[in-house]
């Protein structure tokens, strides 16, 4: 696939926060993986490595009304939409101080206040939730979009088939980010799904759909602002299929044999940051001092959020039963 | 005797059945090249083939359905879930196709299914992964529900489900993979343990704890710890949840008068309320105490540590329940 020439660089600033949100989720995820070996951090933990121009570039693209529905692999999307790296760390950690109060862990991370609704550990399980965010904005008569996140994997479901319908069928304001990272645990794209030009099968739908390179965070953004103006405007539900790469195995318990070691080092060779990076460093925003300032000032937030969640607390036992109904002291 | 994993002793259930049989074949999500997300099926792809040994999307709907209308026609599917959890997506094609059809079709169309895989929690994986998924199944007639707590009980119960002409969900246990006993020697004839016939795990004479699946290794623990304070607990596991071994549960109540149930899921309508309704029904007069039922907290499962370990039933919680219908402290 060769995809159109990549965008101009953006202004400076803009360019370096594009880089630093990329190299936050990086960092942050290696101390994860550190994290999950000394036990602190427990359960199914699935890291974005490799993926992180997905979320940050199309997050960018997205205002703060809008809203943002994600899988199971979803720091890079809580991290890039600004939920704090503490409390997703306190979360990790299961401590109350994180953004679901260690109810949900790394699977289930949530935080209305960013609009950002999970945090989703059934495949596919986050579509219809998303298309009803959509019909609520449009019931609502506002100009929201969702943005909703999946893998390929996720598009072998029902709930992709009756997701993708619905919204097409009442033209709704969502947005459908698929990251493409060709392989759905140990299933190559190519014997899970009849159609692997999976943006073409979005198309059937009705709904504008097209891929984009996922390992460069402009054309991310780019595509995603395009999309996202014409979702606002009206425009019905869009498509765009991400083609990404995760760099490490699906999750912490995976031998990965599925895949070639030559295969994981040639798309290391497209790693994102490395790309944005090399960019700068071409147009003269980026030398070497910059990017250990990036570097040491990232390193500080991820130390920052693993002493805060060292800190936290645990919630009190007593509070075992407490938001299985609605809490009548918040309930109006 | 060999002593061999749970793992692998269905992991034999299923190579010697499917030897046994053309018919039978396995599908599910990463069976084949991934040997399973739990290696259950290791090694099968390369004895029996593609063909039979089927790696499917991610569509649990579909292929459920696809077993079912397989196993319609003659077929003998075996459907992996990677977990039950995922199974809650394919529910409609269990309950209104496989359970329903022999019935609606007036005794024409036998629906010889297995769905198996692991429930129930494993270790913080929170609430979407750790839940305890028998009472969705076992509500519905013309379904069996095993769930074996044996490496033993794994292999001859599995035999007995891929040759039942039933659908059969098949309940195994994450943190029961990798546990341990003896399984009786392939060479030394079919092992098979017939459906529908509870096992004492444990004799005893002062209290019964009726338990399934991954809870009997808890219930043995609390034995243990029972047996310290000169207290017999007889551990009578079901295996089976329908067809219920009513006798065998009214067998020791009659001989220990107190019975506990435990069990890894939710108290409201669990399992435990059918057992309670049944013993008081047929042994009330036998009964010194009322039946105490332990279970998970009536909680969706949370991921924080210290709220998990309190949610989730546990030894010491079987013990206490046992003092309790004991009348002691
Ligand atoms: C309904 C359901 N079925 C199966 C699983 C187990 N599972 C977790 S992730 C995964 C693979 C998903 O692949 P994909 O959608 O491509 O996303 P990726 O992990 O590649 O980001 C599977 C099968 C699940 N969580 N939910
Ligand atoms: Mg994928």
């Amino acid at each position: 696939m060769t995809f159109p020439p990549s965008p101009p660089l953006p202004d400076p600033s803009h360019a370096h926060s594009l880089l630093r949100s990329m190299l936050l989720v990086r960092r942050f995820e290696e101390k994860c993986a550190e994290l999950y070996t000394e036990q602190k951090i427990r359960g199914f933990l699935h890291l974005y490595i490799g993926e992180e121009a997905v979320a940050t570039g199309s997050i960018a693209a997205l205002e703060r009304r809008d809203s943002v529905v994600a899988t199971y692999r979803e720091h890079g999307q809580a991290l890039a939409r600004g939920v704090p790296a503490t409390t997703v760390m306190a979360e990790m950690f299961g401590k109350q101080e994180g953004c679901a109060r260690g109810r949900g862990g790394s699977m289930h991370l949530f935080d209305a206040e960013t609009r950002f609704y999970g945090g989703n550990a059934i495949v596919a399980g986050g579509l219809p939730l998303a298309v009803g965010l959509a019909l609520a904005a449009h019931m609502q008569g506002e100009d929201r979009v969702t943005a909703c996140y999946f893998g390929d994997g996720a598009m072998a479901e029902g709930e992709f088939h009756e997701s993708m319908n619905l919204a097409a069928l009442w033209n709704l304001p969502v947005l459908f980010c698929c990251e493409n990272n060709l392989y759905a645990m140990g299933t190559a794209l190519e014997v899970a799904q009849a159609e692997t030009d999976l943006a073409l099968r979005a198309t059937s739908y009705g709904m504008p759909a097209w891929p984009v390179d996922g390992m460069d965070v402009l054309a991310v953004e780019h595509a995603t602002r395009r999309a996202v103006q014409s979702v606002r405007a009206g425009g019905g539900p869009h498509f765009l299929e991400f083609r990404t790469y995760r760099f490490r195995p699906h999750s912490m318990f995976d031998p990965e044999l599925y895949r070639s070691r030559d295969e994981v080092a040639e798309w290391k060779k497209r790693d994102p940051i490395v790309l944005l990076a090399n960019r700068m460093r071409e147009a003269g925003i980026l030398d070497d001092a910059g990017m250990d300032a990036l570097e040491a000032e990232v390193a500080e937030e991820v130390d920052n959020s693993v002493r805060f969640a060292e800190e936290g607390s645990w919630e009190p036992v007593e509070e075992l039963t407490r938001f299985v109904h609605s809490d009548p002291e918040v309930a109006e | 005797m060999p002593v061999i994993t749970y793992r692998d002793a269905l992991n034999q259930a299923l190579a010697e059945e499917m030897e046994r049989d053309d018919s039978v074949f396995l599908m599910g999500e990463e069976v084949a090249e991934y040997d399973g997300a739990y290696k259950v099926s290791k090694g099968l792809l390369e004895q029996f083939g593609e063909r039979r040994i089927v790696d499917s999307p991610i569509s649990e709907l579909g292929f459920a359905g696809l077993g079912v209308g397989a196993a319609m026609v003659g077929l003998r599917p075996v459907i992996e879930f990677m977990t039950f959890n995922f199974s809650i997506l394919a529910l409609d094609q269990v309950i209104n196709a496989a359970a329903k059809m022999y019935y609606m079709t007036g005794g024409q169309i036998p629906v010889p299914i297995v769905f198996r895989g692991p429930t129930g929690a494993a270790l913080q994986l929170s609430a979407q992964h750790s839940q305890a998924c028998e009472t969705w199944y076992v509500h519905s007639p013309g379904i069996k529900l095993v769930t074996p707590g044996t490496p033993a009980d794994a292999k001859g119960l599995l035999k007995a489900s891929i040759r039942d002409n039933d659908p059969v969900a098949f309940m195994e246990g994450e943190l029961l993979y990798n546990l341990k006993g003896e399984v009786p020697d392939p060479d030394d004839g079919d092992f098979v343990i017939p459906l529908g016939v509870a096992d004492v795990k444990r004799e005893g004479s002062d209290v019964t704890i009726v338990t399934h699946g991954k809870m009997v290794n808890e219930a043995l623990r609390a034995a243990a710890t029972l047996e310290k304070d000169g207290i017999e607990a007889e551990i009578v596991d079901l295996r089976t949840l329908r067809p219920l071994d009513v006798e065998a549960i009214l067998r020791s109540v009659h001989k220990t008068n107190r019975a506990v149930y435990l069990e890894e899921g939710w108290p409201y309508v669990g399992i435990g309320s059918q057992i309670v309704s049944i013993i008081q029904e047929e042994a009330f007069d036998y009964l010194d105490a009322p039946v105490v039922r332990v279970t998970q907290a009536d909680v969706p499962m949370p991921y924080a540590k210290n709220l998990e370990k309190i949610a989730k039933p546990d030894a010491a919680r079987v013990v206490e329940a046992c003092n309790r219908v004991l009348y002691r402290n």
